[in-house]
């Protein structure tokens, strides 16, 4: 193999599982080593540069970073359970432990204004996390900035989707009221119908951070009798958020297997419904909905279901009273594709008051006409740029589940970030695609022989449960969020289980000696002094075979014997005892920073003439 | 933070022997040597070796001196028998101890200080009295514990980390355990576990003295240009006699070599010791050939390392002094006052 380019930013990068894994690349282990210090202002603030509804995400965030992180790696065949650090309910603990400070330090820590800027407006279209991410990176550069919202607050469907036991509304008004505070004009109450019409308004940028608002509908036999007693999911999850909706019947059977079915299926819990099915069509493993949400659900008394699908409404009296389903199986055929198919079974017959449809959600942008020279795909989504969300349209960007479909609030907010870069970029007449550069540093720890500035030592303990309200309060009321956080010595404990991965093993082959003393110390076996081969041959005879491929091998130049060291890094600890063990130094621990740069940061763009403004 | 102990956690494919134990699990206390001293690679070594041996941890004795070197057993097999004996009486307390139960497995852990010169006579009457042990000595040619004195084994000529010359003709610890009778004799490198560890389980499943020279750089105070025992110094000059593959009794011979380019030796317990590009007019069974060549290298300037000499069948001390089968220390009163009948009879047989 070839060596290893370490000066490559994206090869530390990417051995900090989580900030790889995370879309917006928070930095995880940092923000978990600030709470261990209790410093919880400094984590949250850190949190909020990059995800900017630290509070929220720590509630809600699908967490992409969890199933990524190496403790649930290095914790295989090592005890009962392999599981990740909790890095989102970390989270948490940062914005419930902050201070009143945090809200002037915010506005510390943005950019400087580029002169020009306020001669030029932007209109973002929607108030969910793209839009606020957008107007947070650019209101702080000068621009202005309004968010027209259907709705009458900010927050999209955070606030209006997301039920209130799992996300308290002050939080949301407090994360909002912070990007809102910024000086961002939102009009609220104002759904924009005609793009022509806002584009005639003079916007010299517009942002498309309207989601993916339409529920998918099943259109089976009886769908349209009783309509009362059947609802698509959103729709009705939006009506128990605007109060509309206070009450369900006994039996309620939820169709679908993602998380807005999860959602569903609480909140009926909640306003009545005594059983509460989740019907699925395929199994229970490839359900949609996160672990968690399912573990959730069931503990709430939930049943799920699965290889079951819908057939029919059956009304007596033109009264809903229960739904046929069809017994499926999984097949796959040649090419490994799979198929559902019917067993043959008889089809199942269950009682129910009332349907809650959870199938899916589409994209609908009815307000869009199609002769402004913006062009779609075949499933009449906008065609853009991947990297800098960009539409044909040149002046109109999306981002959120406007752009590729219904994803998540952390997706939404890196799209924000991307799509506030290219418009800044835009309209300062840079190349769009241009990103601004990450931040990048790599610094030793060493403090003393053994001694380190992080904490090394490896904590034995498994990952610690959230603690929940009672179900007696939960299930009776609607608004008493379940999970009641992390207290402090917990969180420390958490904290503790992290891996520290940004702290970098280093390798330095001049002065390796080739004594074995790191080979021998290592726990897990990373490292291999042998003679250099193709990649499959070198992961096949290290001292533990390196069978997760997605994991790279540290490969350095030879040394002395002509020999090379290579390092597994997919379980390594960053315990450092390779560095302790080491006595020439080869080894050493380096702090690795990688921070994601926004719309105005890592470039002096100030000193550029600005574009000119786009005539009318 | 200092010297963490080594997290329990390791690597998910961690297998288990034959006798449920991981390689982990031979592991001892976090070792308190210096930083890449080459004692901590031995005590890896000896861990390979015991797992991949299938060894009861409790059927093994660590029996030590004083040194560095000797204080290594408390970083390996910490779940096994140990004695730390005072300076250089490590052989005569593992005679003891394997007089009283023969059916432990001796490591004799040991120095060239250790050794080679205030136990020197212990040395020599473990080995010729045919003791069942593996005799170690981690070979860095100075006191290292007591900061670097030139030991017994230092080369003559070789220069101290101050710059001072040794002029005193070394031990050789290898000449003198062939000389003595040892029936199994080897020199290796702390830094070559490759050669090492296949020398290792065959010598600890050789019946009788084995006798494995290991040279262990010592990081703190011999590992300077000018010293003949540092980690390069060894590298350049080490001439390795040939490559040994252990292959235990219930192992499946799977690759064929071509009829001359190895030569097989058959121990008593099965196992087998493939010899590879042993240079075809050297026998290991033949001790003067042994010798020779060991003398023939050394005259070249070079380190001879690798199995040098290994006689299968050779008696053990428990042979030569005809003991019961049974260890020493399960004889009860009963079979060691037999009472007067057979007292008698003994008598009778006497006269
Ligand atoms: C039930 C449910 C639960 C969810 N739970 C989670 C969760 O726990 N964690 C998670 O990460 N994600 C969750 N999601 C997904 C998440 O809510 C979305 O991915 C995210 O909110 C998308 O953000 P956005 O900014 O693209 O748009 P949205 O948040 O969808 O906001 C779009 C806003 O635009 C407004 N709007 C639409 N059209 C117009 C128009 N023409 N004019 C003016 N305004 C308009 C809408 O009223 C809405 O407020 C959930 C989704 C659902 C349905
Ligand atoms: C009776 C006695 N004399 C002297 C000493 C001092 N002493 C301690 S260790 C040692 C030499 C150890 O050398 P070696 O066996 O080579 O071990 P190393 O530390 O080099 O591994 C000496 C002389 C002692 N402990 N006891
Ligand atoms: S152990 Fe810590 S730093 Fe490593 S992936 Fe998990 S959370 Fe991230
Ligand atoms: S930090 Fe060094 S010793 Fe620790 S697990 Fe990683 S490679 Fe091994
Ligand atoms: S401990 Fe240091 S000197 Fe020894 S082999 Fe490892 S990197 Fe090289
Ligand atoms: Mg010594």
């Amino acid at each position: 193999m070839q060596p290893t380019d370490i000066r490559n930013p994206q090869y530390f990068h990417k051995v900090v599982d989580c900030q790889w894994a995370c879309p917006a690349h928070t930095r995880v282990p940092e923000y978990i080593r600030l709470i261990a210090g209790g410093r919880y202002d400094d984590a949250y603030l850190l949190n909020w540069d990059s995800n900017v509804f630290p509070g929220i995400l720590g509630r809600t965030c699908d967490r992409p970073c969890e199933p990524a992180c190496r403790r649930g790696r290095v914790e295989e065949s090592n005890g009962d359970k392999p599981e990740p650090v909790a890095i989102c309910r970390l989270k948490r603990v940062a914005a419930d432990h902050r201070g009143d400070g945090v809200e002037a330090r915010m506005r510390e820590r943005l950019p400087a204004p580029v002169s020009g800027a306020e001669r030029f407006r932007v209109a973002c279209i929607g108030g969910g996390p793209a839009s606020l991410t957008v107007a947070r990176d650019l209101v702080p550069l000068g621009y202005w900035i309004t968010i027209f919202e259907a709705d009458a607050k900010g927050g999209g469907f955070m606030r209006t989707q997301v039920p209130r036991f799992r996300l308290p509304e002050h939080v949301i008004d407090e994360e909002v009221g912070y990007i809102l505070g910024l000086g961002v004009e939102l009009v609220g109450n104002r759904r924009i119908d005609s793009l022509r019409e806002l584009l005639d308004e003079n916007f010299d940028a517009i942002f498309v951070g309207c989601g993916a608002p339409r529920g998918r509908d099943l259109h089976i036999p009886g769908r349209d009798e009783d309509t009362d007693r059947i609802h698509v999911g959103i729709e009705w999850l939006a009506s128990v958020y605007f109060g509309h909706v206070s009450k369900v019947g006994k039996r309620v059977l939820v169709l679908g297997g993602g998380n807005t079915a999860m959602d569903c299926c609480r909140s009926a819990r909640r306003l009545g419904g005594e059983d509460v099915k989740v019907m699925v069509r395929s199994g229970y493993e490839e359900m949609k909905a996160s672990p968690w949400e399912k573990e959730d659900a069931e503990h709430e008394g939930v049943e799920i279901l699965n290889w079951l699908n819908p057939k029919s409404f059956v009304h007596e009296d033109g009264k809903l009273t229960g739904m046929w389903f069809t017994p499926m199986r999984a097949e796959h055929d040649a090419n490994g594709k799979r198929k559902l198919l019917p067993t043959g079974e008889p089809d199942r017959l269950f009682e129910c008051d009332e349907v809650l449809i959870a199938v899916g959600q589409e994209n609908a942008f009815p307000w869009i006409e199609r002769d402004l020279g913006m062009e779609f795909d075949e499933w009449g989504m906008p065609k853009l740029d991947k990297l800098t969300m960009q539409s044909t349209l040149p002046r109109v960007f999306f981002g959120g589940d406007a752009a590729f479909g219904p994803k998540n609030i952390i997706w939404a907010v890196e799209h924000g970030h991307q799509a506030a870069a290219s418009i800044h970029n835009f309209l300062q007449g840079e190349d769009v695609r241009n990103r601004p550069p990450p931040l990048t540093n790599l610094v030793s720890q060493k403090m003393g022989i053994h001694e380190w500035s992080y904490d090394n030592d490896i904590s034995p303990d498994e990952r610690f449960v959230v603690p929940w309200a009672p179900k007696e309060k939960t299930l009776t009321n609607i608004h008493q969020e379940v999970e009641l956080g992390f207290d402090i010595q917990t969180a420390w404990k958490e904290a503790q289980r992290c891996l520290n991965c940004d702290v970098q093993t280093v390798f330095s082959k001049d002065v390796c000696i080739e004594c074995d003393a790191c080979v021998d110390v290592c726990p897990m076996d990373c490292i291999t002094f042998t003679t250099n081969d193709e990649e499959a041959g070198l992961r096949a005879r290290l001292t533990a075979p390196a069978n997760n491929k997605e994991q790279d091998l540290y490969v350095s130049d030879p040394v002395k014997t002509g020999r090379v060291m290579v390092k597994d890094e997919d379980v390594c600890l960053h315990c450092g005892l390779c560095a302790e063990r080491c006595p020439t130094g080869a080894w050493d621990m380096r702090r690795f920073l990688f921070a994601e740069s926004y719309a105005g940061r890592g470039e002096d763009y100030s000193a550029r003439p600005a574009r000119k403004q786009v005539a009318a | 933070m200092t010297y963490l102990p080594k997290p329990k956690l390791h690597h998910p494919s961690l297998q288990k022997n034959a006798v449920g134990f991981t390689r982990r699990d031979y592991e001892g206390a976090i070792s308190t040597l210096c930083a890449g001293c080459g004692h901590d690679s031995i005590s890896a070594a000896i861990i390979q070796a015991c797992w991949e041996l299938d060894v009861e941890p409790h059927r093994v004795a660590k029996i030590s001196g004083i040194g560095c070197s000797s204080k290594t057993p408390t970083y390996f097999l910490s779940a096994s028998h140990g004695f730390n004996a005072v300076h250089g009486r490590m052989p005569s307390v593992l005679t003891g101890a394997n007089l009283a139960n023969r059916e432990l497995l001796y490591l004799g852990i040991s120095g060239d200080g250790d050794s080679a010169s205030i136990g020197i006579g212990q040395f020599v009457h473990a080995i010729r009295r045919g003791v069942d042990m593996l005799y170690i000595v981690e070979n860095n040619g100075v006191y290292g514990l007591t900061k670097g004195q030139f030991s017994a084994t230092a080369d003559q000529g070789s220069k101290s980390k101050k710059g001072a010359t040794n002029t005193d003709a070394p031990v050789d610890m290898v000449g003198m355990a062939l000389q003595l009778g040892a029936s199994f004799v080897a020199r290796s490198f702390s830094g070559d576990k490759t050669q090492l560890v296949p020398i290792l389980k065959a010598a600890m499943t050789h019946k009788g003295a084995s006798f494995v020279d290991v040279l262990s750089p010592c990081v703190a105070f011999n590992n300077h240009p000018g010293s003949t025992k540092s980690y390069d110094y060894v590298r350049e000059h080490n001439h390795a006699l040939c490559r040994m593959d252990f292959i235990s009794p219930r192992a499946e011979i799977t690759v064929d070599y071509p009829p001359g380019e190895v030569r097989e030796v058959r121990q008593h317990d099965g196992s087998v010791l493939r010899l590879r590009k042993l240079p075809e007019s050297h026998d290991t069974g033949d001790r003067v050939a042994a010798m020779n060549y060991l003398h023939a290298c050394q005259a070249r300037g070079e380190i001879v390392t690798g199995l040098l000499y290994v006689d299968p069948e050779a008696p053990d001390l428990h042979e030569h002094l005809q003991t019961v089968e049974v260890p020493f220390n399960t004889l009860g009163e009963r079979e060691l006052c037999p009472g007067s009948a057979v007292l008698a009879e003994i008598n009778a047989a006497l006269s």
